[in-house]
């Protein structure tokens, strides 16, 4: 574990869990958790644990649902997929992030004056 | 909405708990499979690629708690838990638990059924709209005795009073019902024409009674209870217009009243009819006998207060239009009472000291407990200290106590309303005969409340603190066995509360101990004449074949069946009994050889009208002269025998026999005084009242007296004769209505009812009082003796002598108990005022029962402190020394 990895920012994990679902399907936390790891290049410091508290909340909220399945090495497991109202949150966070995103740019961006 | 969602999801994990926990186990145990598979694929040694993906993963357990507070609902699962775990401790020590729900449920108990019973009585408004503009006017007899009011005074103040909306007087009546199936007889009012209007309650069906109804000579009507309405007439609406026949005369059925109706001026009245007195007034008539209860609704506005003033001065200044004669004049004015105070005040002191006694009890019980609870926390630091060790919170800690006390005053409440369940019944059964509201007693809504709030209350203030004691000590020292300085402040604690117990059951006692004695002073009064072996009977005449002469045949016959019964050794026939409860018939006694021309009466006796062999049935002494016999009739000289007292007060130590006396209305003959007889005990053994009459029957003029008391002498159980006696009667005339058969004991015991009702339950609270007491010091010397287990054993190690050792832990336990005992006498001085007014012969300082009292808490402590002494005495050093 390296001295530039990163903790993940507060509230990031919900929507890079609801991105990565909507992108690839249905998945397993193991699936979800690698995914999220290789997506950010290995830059995230992600206790892959943490997921499933998130998993569960996301759950509740009704965002995303779970379906006992098998995975590809025979083996009896939780299958997580986004719902139509998890989808509606994904944009909506999307918006708003980027939008975050956007104005934080403007400030860091050279000024020109 | 999103709310409402996750409470429901969660609320699922909480019911499905095991399979959720289950399945997170395998979800996570996949994934780190998954992990490690991945990890053995880049080539790790099977031992570090397991590692790699736990710590990859994170702390296991620390996910499984997150995610678990996110699943279930944690309160309502550590309260589960919490009660599961209480539920569990309690059951591991079941005397511990007994011990402390059954002191629980006594105090919650005794407390409710008290308050069941006096609520209504002295806590409720009266039912009836704006009771508290209901108010009672009296005469005032000499030396301030209350006095029936005369319908002359009610006219008057009728009309000359601007104080009341409405106005009423009434007097008991005895109707008998005939005609129909079987005769019975009711108890009834007659009342002026206001009766009801002046309580409030108007008729449910029909109509209430018009001044037109009440007139001299008046329509015969009758307004008819819901009771009885349904119990005769089978609750027909039609009945109203119809007639029915009492005492041999048809009544018009005008109304009956509501259901929940209560007659409080008399509450066993289910009949009334108008009063119908003369309005004229006539002199020395029915219209000026002191023999009328008076009710009055005040204005709204009116305070009892300016009543009193505005009656005070109409009794003090009499006009022309309302002429007063001498015997009711209001020279000592009237006394207005509001219903309330009335009705309960003859019962109120008593029930207020009860209501003081057991919340005392109710104190020694919480008392105890928390004790109890206490001294559990010390026996459980060792405990406390682990789980404080494993990471429960102060607050968790504290949690877990309160759950544990409140399971246990919960399940004391449970029980407790049991007990007061129990309890209200034997208040009931045990309520003396005046108690008024007796009917409306019963554990209500209210009180369930007030016992549920009690209950909840003891739990947090018992939980509260051996909660604290236990979280606010030094547990890392406790967990260390060296306990030896924080132990001393939990026996102070300890220490006091014991010794508060001992105070206030001793002011318990004290209180049962003052009223057992002036029960006992009270009985060993001299009542003047023999009340054992005796059975009273009272029968009246109903109807209208009896006239004076048929009523004197009635009686001389039925006295004659009597004395014919076997096993009846004398019997006799009076207007009056002694002690029976229900004396009323007193006049203004006048002697002709008083200076006074005046015809104002000097003293005041009570009349009775008794038949020969009345004094020797009663074995009532003659002191001079001769007794009443059968030649004095109607036609003989007017006679009468007075009392010692009467003589005593005119005619000091000379002989009153040959001097004349006249009773009651002028106009009445001269009887001459033939004899003199012991006094007797007449409204009550604590009333020192012995002025009396007595008449030949045949030579009463006034009126005949229809319901007599009719006394037999047995050598045998009184009581066993009853149904003999009964026959005896009606074989002379069936259709004659009892109306009360008693032995003179039982009238004795129930003259001092009230008392008894306040003794018996002061007994009952006073010896729960000193079983707690007693529980409370040996359960504090037992843990003492426990926890000093190794100096006990150490100090017989240096020599010290079993002798030793017991001296010791006595010394300790009676220290409490002196303690507690100089803090009681003070605190039972003070308490002792309440009861003043039920004493009787005994002052409430009176030196006999505090010691007594005080003897009996001491031997009781000094038993609860041996069995803790006597174990300590049985240490053995070795096995103690070894195990340290």
């Amino acid at each position: 574990m390296g001295q530039d990895k990163h903790d993940i920012l507060p509230g990031t994990l919900n929507l890079m869990v609801l991105k990565t679902l909507d992108s690839l399907g249905p998945l397993h936390g193991y699936g979800i958790a690698r995914r999220i790891e290789q997506t950010s290049g290995d830059l995230l410091q992600l206790n892959q644990g943490t997921i499933y508290p998130a998993l569960l909340q996301l759950e509740q909220m009704g965002w995303i649902a779970t379906e006992w399945g098998v995975s590809d090495n025979n083996r009896r497991a939780k299958y997580y997929s986004i719902t139509r109202a998890g989808r509606k949150q994904l944009a909506e966070e999307e918006k708003t992030w980027r939008r975050a995103a956007d104005i934080i740019e403007r400030f860091l961006a050279p000024s020109e004056g | 909405m999103n709310g409402l969602r996750i409470f429901f999801h969660r609320l699922r994990a909480v019911l499905f708990k095991t399979r959720l926990e289950r399945e997170l186990d395998e979800e996570i145990s996949a994934h780190l499979e998954m992990e490690t598979e991945e990890n053995l694929r880049r080539g790790m040694s099977p031992v570090q690629a397991r590692r790699a993906a736990l710590r990859q993963f994170g702390g296991v357990e620390q996910v499984k708690e997150r995610y678990r507070d996110r699943r279930g609902l944690p309160f309502i699962e550590t309260t589960l838990q919490d009660l599961r775990y209480a539920g569990r401790v309690l059951a591991k020590s079941p005397g511990f638990t007994a011990v402390a729900v059954v002191t629980l449920a006594l105090g919650i108990g005794a407390c409710t059924a008290i308050f069941s019973a006096v609520n209504p009585i002295l806590f409720k408004p009266l039912p009836y709209p704006q009771a508290d503009r209901i108010a009672m006017i009296w005469d005032f007899g000499a030396e301030g005795s209350r006095l029936y009011v005369t319908f002359g005074t009610y006219r008057e103040l009728a009309q000359r009073s601007r104080s009341f909306d409405y106005l009423a007087v009434m007097r008991p009546w005895q109707p008998t019902l005939t005609g129909t199936t079987e005769p019975e007889r009711f108890n009834g009012q007659r009342v002026s024409a206001d009766y009801f209007r002046a309580l409030g309650i108007r008729p449910a069906l029909g109509r209430d009674f018009e001044a037109a109804d009440d007139q001299i000579g008046g329509p015969r009507e009758v307004i008819l209870n819901d009771a009885l309405w349904r119990r005769r007439f089978g609750g027909d609406p039609g009945l109203i217009g119809q007639q029915v026949t009492l005492d041999s005369n048809l009544y018009t059925v005008i109304g009956v009243m509501p259901g929940g109706f209560e007659n409080l001026l008399t509450p066993t009245a289910e009949i009334w009819s108008p009063l119908q007195y003369d309005k004229t007034l006539p002199p020395d008539s029915r219209e000026w006998g002191h023999h009328l209860r008076m009710v009055g609704r005040l204005r709204p506005g009116v305070e009892v207060e300016q009543v009193r003033r505005e009656i005070d001065s109409i009794a003090q200044e009499p006009v022309p239009e309302f002429a007063r004669p001498p015997y009711a004049a209001m020279s000592n004015g009237l006394m207005v009472n509001s219903l309330q105070n009335d009705i309960t005040g003859s019962v109120r002191p008593a029930l207020l000291a009860v209501v003081g006694a057991v919340l005392l009890v109710l104190v020694i019980a919480c008392v105890n407990v928390t004790n109890l609870l206490l001294a559990r926390g010390a026996q459980r630091r060792g405990e406390f200290a682990m789980r404080v060790a494993l990471g429960a919170g102060r607050r968790r800690l504290l949690r877990q106590l309160l759950t544990e006390s409140l399971l246990l005053a919960l399940i004391g409440g449970a029980l407790g309303m049991v007990v007061a369940e129990v309890g209200v019944r034997a208040l009931v059964a045990l309520s003396p005969p005046g108690l008024p509201r007796a009917e409306a007693i019963g554990v209500d809504g209210s009180v369930f409340a007030f016992a549920f709030a009690v209950t909840t209350l003891i739990g947090l203030v018992i939980g509260l603190v051996p909660a604290l004691h236990a979280s606010r000590s030094d547990l890392h020292g406790s967990l260390q066995q060296s306990s030896r300085r924080t132990a001393s402040g939990h026996q102070l604690t300890r220490h006091t509360l014991v010794v508060a117990e001992v105070a206030l059951a001793l002011v318990l006692l004290v209180g049962a101990g003052l009223l057992l004695r002036s029960m006992q002073r009270l009985f060993a009064i001299d009542p003047g004449f023999d009340t054992s072996h005796m059975l009273a009977v009272q029968v009246q005449t109903a109807g209208q074949r009896f006239d004076a002469e048929t009523t004197e045949r009635f009686f001389e016959q039925s006295l004659e069946a009597l004395r014919q019964l076997p096993g009846v050794t004398a019997a006799a026939v009076t207007s009056q009994l002694p002690l029976s409860g229900d004396l009323e018939d007193g006049y203004g006694v006048h002697f002709e050889s008083s200076p006074t021309a005046d015809s104002e009466a000097e003293f005041s006796g009570l009349r009775y009208a008794v038949s020969p062999g009345y004094f020797e049935a009663m074995s009532i002494p003659l002191r001079r002269g001769r007794l009443l016999d059968e030649h004095d009739t109607a036609s003989a000289p007017p006679v009468v025998v007075i009392s010692e007292s009467l003589a005593q007060s005119e005619f000091l130590d000379q002989d009153p026999i040959g001097q004349r006396l006249r009773m009651g209305p002028n106009q009445g003959p001269w009887f001459t005084i033939v004899g003199v007889v012991g006094n007797v005990k007449q409204t009550s053994l604590a009333v020192d009242q012995t002025a009396a009459v007595y008449v030949p029957p045949a030579q009463w003029w006034l009126f005949v007296d229809k319901a007599r008391w009719l006394v037999v002498r047995t050598p045998g159980d009184a009581a066993a004769l009853a149904p003999a006696v009964r026959r005896a009667i009606w074989s002379v005339d069936k259709d004659q209505p009892i109306v009360r058969v008693a032995t003179m004991s039982d009238l004795l015991a129930a003259s001092a009812a009230v008392r008894r009702f306040a003794l018996t339950l002061f007994e009952a609270f006073g010896l729960v009082a000193l079983v707690l007491a007693a529980t409370g010091i040996y359960g504090v010397l037992s843990g003492s003796v426990t926890e000093r287990v190794r100096e006990i054993g150490v100090r017989l190690a240096l020599g010290a002598t079993r002798g030793n050792i017991l001296a010791l832990v006595i010394r300790q336990g009676m220290t409490m108990t002196m303690l507690g005992i100089v803090i009681g006498v003070s605190g039972a001085v003070a308490a002792s005022q309440a009861l003043v007014s039920l004493l009787f012969g005994v002052s409430r300082l009176d030196p006999l029962t505090y010691l007594g009292v005080m003897a009996l808490l001491a031997s009781v402590s000094a038993i609860a402190c041996w069995v803790p002494a006597w174990r300590a005495a049985r240490v053995d050093p070795a096995i103690t020394l070894r195990a340290e």
